[in-house]
């Protein structure tokens, strides 16, 4: 029997690269080929504490640094475990020929937001792509020795479970509209669910968040929703927002606003200590902020003309073709103007520090999966997420015998559509105003009630999945009566960890969207 | 400004092409090609220049910003991203839109690239042991990684056929990152099939060069894969 994984991703890769080199065999599930996922974009970097740049730096810091970075929310044991293997895995993508850049020392990092300490690794600002070429031509040599067997233009359409146990999984060929069941245990690495705030995000389009609308409506746990993660300095092109990778103030880009007609950089007074590089959801606040004075003009600035010539050749030069591609301005010789973008989603499929969802026999990994993060990501540990997240998943599907036999055969009435534009954008509109940085109760209880009037027309089955899984993302919000990480409230402005230091757990019962609090495991000495 | 749209439609694998006019109003030079697609499918009261309602058109896109190579397609007459080209290019507002020719058509401007992932298992790309960096190496490890996968280079090829044994550009800028980072040693075997599949068939007439979205440099890479894989220079 085959494992099956669905997403070729990195966290998809991963997990196939594991699976076979311990000999198992597995279905390679893709909506298209891995050069067309989103992990072809990150840019900045992936995280590891190497020590290679003379800062004494160590795991301890790197877990510290995330658990603080994500307001500690996240599972103290796994996040010890992602970064305990860091430094393993960045040697590891080394050794499979990522061109890092080498000094005495070994593999040489950047600055990184959140990060007191130089701990990102990266190739210029294509980090993603590189990773990514190197994994799909490893896992190349197990595809002609028969161990993986990709469907590369494949969509995962239905899932098969009874008594909360898995069986399989139905996908269907893109391009003939054939589906096939496939039995057997399943990895989930499907990306974020950039689909939910459609056009609006730095992300991917194939990541439309049809596939986790699904698995919600089969019963499949999701947790923390709400933190939704603005990155700071995104700029409107056509048809989505572009990232300028926090790599830019790592080299040195600082943010700037017209305070009174002079440039005022409020990241800089406001933290001395780690200045531009505070964790994303600080700094997107505080932009909102600044912005909104009344000695203030509307617009930040991201000023990168200090960053030297060099730089911009040896570790920048994609982030610049990009801006005067795009934006029509050399960043080189102008500040470019910045606003906060959506650009990840810390919540998703339910997974404990296993990678195991509340379904035996299907885990989940990477951006889909929720894990690591806590109430806000780190810049720099969603690729190291993904890469270990895949192998963790991988392992424990290897370690585990718990799958339902099947009898099944293809059930062709189970393709539900794709949700058309229209209502995408109408969805998309919705989440947008309800769940901006700081958020306030009416707009979430408007969204509430606009997205039930939705639910009220007549809709296909997938166009009704979209709603359900937007409106448990809106009551998640709702829900959480405080503020924290990517989750801010004007109407309840602190941190409450006696009521909210826990996982906002949502799920489909009875037809009905039920939400608990789940507390985070204690950290394991 | 007003654009005509030309596409050159197929409902399905099986179906004869045809053209389908339409005329619409864009204001922002800066839209690109790939944004007026999704922007022409938004559109449920779409019709074409013969009053006809236009059909979702098919199309790939997943990054929008010319990273992962899915929206490849001829663009008046040339193989190009969609997100990559903007309306301000066509300053007499004529657009035509048609599915790349090497490859079979599934659905419109939507077509069939395995067979670029097929030649790319033939010549066993990947690094049997661990990667031997250099300095030099880093460089071309660099570049040649870039490589989207769109196909482009192959549009224009001269010497590309689908099916054929020569592989072209998309084949040999990827192996020339395994060819830089291998150990001499351990090169026999890619050496043999990148002879077979891209030394002899390519004229060098460099018409990929000038094609690939992504600027790679192809000379480059070719020269230094040649090197090493024809003239054995670091081989035995
Ligand atoms: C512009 C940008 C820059 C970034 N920079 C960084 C950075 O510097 N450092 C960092 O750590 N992180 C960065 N990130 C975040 C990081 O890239 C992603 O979180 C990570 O790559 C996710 O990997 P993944 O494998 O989980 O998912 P993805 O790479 O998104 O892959 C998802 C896979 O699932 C498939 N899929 C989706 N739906 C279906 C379906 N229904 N059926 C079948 N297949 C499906 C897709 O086709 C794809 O193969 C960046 C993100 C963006 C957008
Ligand atoms: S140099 Fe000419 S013949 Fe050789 S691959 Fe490029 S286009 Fe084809
Ligand atoms: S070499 Fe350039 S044109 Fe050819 S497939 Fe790669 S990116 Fe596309
Ligand atoms: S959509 Fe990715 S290259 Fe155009």
């Amino acid at each position: 029997m085959r494992f099956n994984i669905i997403g070729a991703g990195l966290a998809g890769l991963s997990a196939a690269l594991t699976l076979a080199q311990a000999g198992e065999k597995c279905n390679l599930i893709s909506y298209a080929p891995s050069e067309r996922a989103q992990s072809v974009m990150a840019e900045g970097g992936i995280n590891a504490a190497l020590d290679t740049m003379g800062e004494y730096d160590t795991v301890e810091e790197h877990y510290e640094d995330t658990m603080k970075g994500g307001v500690y929310l996240a599972d103290p044991n796994a996040v010890w475990e992602l970064c305990s293997h860091a430094p393993e895995i960045v040697r590891e993508l080394d050794r499979l020929g990522v061109p890092f850049s080498h000094n005495e020392k070994g593999i040489v990092e950047r600055s990184f937001g959140g990060q007191k300490k130089k701990r990102t690794a990266y190739v210029k600002s294509s980090t993603g792509k590189m990773l990514m070429t190197a994994m799909i031509d490893a896992v190349r040599k197990y595809e002609v020795q028969g161990l993986v067997t990709r469907y590369p233009r494949h969509q995962l359409i239905d899932i098969s479970i009874k008594d909360n146990m898995l069986s399989g999984v139905t996908i269907q060929d893109r391009f003939t509209s054939e589906p096939t069941f496939l039995h057997g245990k399943t990895i989930l690495a499907l990306g974020g669910m950039a689909g939910l705030f459609d056009g609006m995000t730095t992300g991917s389009a194939h990541n439309t968040s049809d596939a986790q609308a699904m698995l919600f409506e089969k019963g499949v746990e999701f947790a923390n929703l709400e933190f939704v993660q603005y990155h700071p300095t995104t700029i409107g092109i056509s048809g989505k927002r572009l990232l300028i990778s926090e790599a830019a103030r790592g080299e040195g880009g600082r943010l700037f606003v017209r305070r009174n007609g002079e440039p005022w950089y409020f990241m800089e007074e406001k933290y001395p200590e780690l200045k531009n590089l505070m964790p994303r959801d600080v700094v997107s606040a505080e932009m909102v902020n600044v912005t909104a004075r009344g000695d203030c003009e509307g617009q930040v600035y991201l000023d990168m003309t200090g960053i030297e010539k060099k730089v911009w050749q040896t570790r920048l030069s994609d982030l610049r073709d990009q801006c005067m591609h795009y934006v029509d301005i050399d960043p080189v010789r102008y500040p470019v103007p910045v606003a906060p973008g959506i650009h990840y989603f810390m919540g998703g499929v339910y997974v404990d520090e296993h990678h195991r969802t509340n379904i035996g026999g299907l885990y989940a990994a990477g951006e889909c999966a929720c894990q690591y993060h806590g109430a806000n990501r780190l810049g720099g540990n969603s690729l190291l997420g993904a890469i270990y997240g895949g192998k963790v998943a991988a392992e424990s599907a290897m370690n585990s015998t718990e799958l339902r036999e099947s009898n099944e055969s293809v059930k062709n009435d189970v393709y539900s559509g794709d949700v058309p534009p229209i209502l995408a954008k109408k969805i998309s509109t919705i989440l947008y105003r309800s769940l901006p940085i700081i958020r306030s109760e009416q707009d979430m209880l408007t969204a509430k009630t606009e997205l039930g009037s939705l639910l009220a027309n007549p809709h296909s089955i997938a166009e009704h999945r979209r709603i359900i899984l937007a409106l448990a993302m809106v009551e998640s919000a709702l829900n959480r009566k405080e503020s924290r990480g990517a989750h801010k409230r004007e109407d309840f402005p602190e941190r409450d960890d006696e009521h909210f230091r826990k996982l906002s757990i949502v799920q489909m019962q009875d037809g009905a969207i039920r939400h608990t609090l789940r507390e985070i495991p204690e950290r394991r000495s | 400004m007003i654009f005509h749209i030309e596409i050159l439609r197929q409902k399905n694998i099986a179906s004869d092409p045809y053209r389908q006019r339409m005329t619409v109003e864009a204001t922002d030079p800066k839209m690109t090609v790939a944004t007026l697609l999704k922007a022409l499918n938004a559109d449920p009261e779409l019709k074409d220049d013969s009053g006809n309602r236009v059909d979702e058109i098919k199309w790939e896109c997943s990054c929008l910003q010319k990273k992962c190579g899915a929206c490849a397609m001829r663009i008046n007459g040339k193989p190009r991203l969609a997100c990559d080209v903007k309306l301000g290019e066509f300053k007499k507002g004529e657009i035509v839109l048609e599915p790349l020719r090497k490859f079979p058509v599934i659905a419109d401007l939507i077509v069939d690239r395995s067979v670029m992932l097929d030649n790319l298992k033939a010549i066993t790309l990947w690094l049997e042991k661990e990667a031997n960096h250099t300095k030099k190496g880093e460089d071309i490890a660099y570049e040649a990684s870039r490589c989207l996968q769109c196909g482009c280079c192959l549009e224009v090829c001269p010497n590309y056929l689908s099916g054929d044994s020569f592989f072209s550009a998309a084949a040999f800028v990827p192996a020339a990152r395994i060819l830089s980072e291998l150990p001499k040693k351990e090169q026999a075997q890619i050496i043999g099939n990148y002879k077979s599949h891209v030394y002899q068939g390519c004229g060098k007439s460099l018409s990929c060069r000038d094609i690939c979205p992504a600027q790679i440099d192809i000379e480059q890479m070719l020269v230094n894969s040649n090197a090493v894989a024809v003239w054995k220079r670091y081989f035995k």
